[in-house]
């Protein structure tokens, strides 16, 4: 059967106008992006043209073709326009039209000019943004920068992880600072803990000879809440779950 | 196009193209042929001649004065204003506005309704093929088309569950085209 079958009845009432309500609504919704059940309800209302036969048999007065020939004289209707000898018209059209062009043209280009300004200053708006953007984002990623951790005097210095997290852009920072190394074919790995569900691989690292690393916008489904932030011992390829015992754990502040 | 008479065995297609070209020729023409079903639908549906030739009148009327409400690609002629002498009619029943934009109704059927002998088998089929249904099937039939009367009103006239009347109405359609196609 070509036509959905859940809207196969309501098709037919729809043709002879029977269906109404809320299933009236669905149906014509459906058939907005549906072209087999338009077909087969174009088809429903052949269906019902034949209804009408079994109506045949009256015929209409003679004075109703008399009355319907004179309404129809009331209101005659010109030939189409076509039908004129338009090339007499043709000079009169052409410089109209080019008239028009003209206008059309100029206002474009006023049109034109004032956008391309507005881009120009909307993309140095922007140009000035991502500089900015750029500046953080080199700092916080430099190999020769100084990184340090303060501590309460005399104590030895701890690792220390720091996340930073947008939910509705899935944006994610992560600095690590005084991280142990670790053996060849091993890295921490950044776990994002949401509020409901395992958690989600947020990026693999390995710490520099200082101890310190950054993970910048790792892969992340959109707009996860995250209840925590996690550490784990990983092969050095990732894992899609933990498969050590978590390390460092912190929430949201 | 000049005052001569246009003859009975022209096509559809003909007949409008010269109604579009603003012939009343072809308007009596179109009259001569359709005339007799659009004025039985609306007869059938009100009940009243005057009313029923006031509904022929518009739907004539309607077509003289926008040839291109009907798009010949889309279907029949003969068929397209049966269903919308039914549609006005039922507006008239019902003393409501039209609701329904005659140019949206779109009605594509097989069968030929233009020649006269076209059209009697046909009547004589539909005739035969609904008194062989149920009587119950009929009625939710000619209760939904002839009185307009929406699914609920029908399952609540007849007693029936919505879902029967849906595949009473459904089932008979079908039966219908089944009868006109073969």
């Amino acid at each position: 059967m070509s036509v959905h079958e859940q809207f196969a009845a309501d098709l037919a009432l729809h043709a002879l106008g029977a269906l109404e309500g809320e299933e009236r609504l669905a149906l014509e919704e459906h058939l907005e992006d549906c072209a087999s059940c338009r077909r087969e309800l174009e088809q429903l209302r052949g269906d019902t043209a034949l209804l009408a036969l079994s109506a045949a048999g009256p015929a209409p007065p003679s004075r109703a073709r008399q009355r319907l020939l004179m309404a129809v004289s009331r209101e005659p209707r010109q030939a189409p326009v076509a039908k004129r000898r338009w090339w007499t018209l043709a000079p009169w059209v052409a410089a109209a039209a080019l008239a028009l062009a003209l206008v059309v043209v100029w206002v474009q280009k006023s049109d034109l000019e004032r956008r391309m300004a507005s881009f120009e200053r909307e993309s140095a708006r922007q140009l000035t943004e991502l500089q900015r953007a750029r500046e953080v984002v080199s700092t916080l990623t430099a190999t020769d920068a100084m990184r340090v951790t303060l501590v309460v005097a005399k104590a030895r210095p701890q690792p220390q992880g720091k996340a930073i997290y947008v939910r509705n852009r899935s944006s994610l920072i992560f600095l690590a600072s005084n991280f142990q190394q670790l053996p060849s074919k091993k890295a921490y790995e950044l776990w994002l803990i949401p509020a409901s569900g395992a958690p989600i691989p947020a990026g693999v690292f390995k710490p520099d000879l200082r101890g310190s690393a950054t993970v910048i916008n790792p892969p992340l489904p959109a707009g996860v809440e995250a209840k925590a932030f996690a550490i784990t011992v990983e092969p050095e390829s990732g894992s899609s779950q933990p498969t050590t015992p978590v390390l460092m754990i912190g929430t949201g502040e | 196009m000049s005052g001569t008479e246009l003859k009975g065995d022209l096509t559809d297609a003909a007949i409008l193209s010269a109604i579009s070209s603003g012939s009343e020729n072809g308007m009596a023409a179109l009259y001569d042929r359709y005339s007799a079903v659009v004025y039985s639908v609306a007869l059938r549906v009100l009940g009243d001649t005057g009313a029923a030739e006031d509904v022929l009148q518009e739907v004539f009327l309607q077509l003289w004065r926008n040839p291109k409400l009907f798009d010949p690609s889309r279907g029949g002629l003969g068929p397209w204003l049966a269903v919308v002498a039914r549609h006005r009619a039922i507006d008239g029943l019902r003393k409501r506005r039209p609701e329904t934009d005659i140019a949206d109704l779109v009605v594509s059927v097989e069968f030929d309704m233009a020649g006269d002998a076209e059209r009697a088998r046909a009547i004589e089929k539909v005739k035969d093929t609904l008194s062989s249904m149920s009587s119950v099937q009929r009625q939710a039939l000619e209760l939904a088309y002839f009185e307009g009367l929406s699914h609920s009103e029908i399952a609540a006239r007849t007693g029936e569950p919505l879902g029967t009347i849906k595949t009473r109405i459904r089932s008979g359609l079908l039966a219908l085209r089944k009868a006109c196609t073969t």
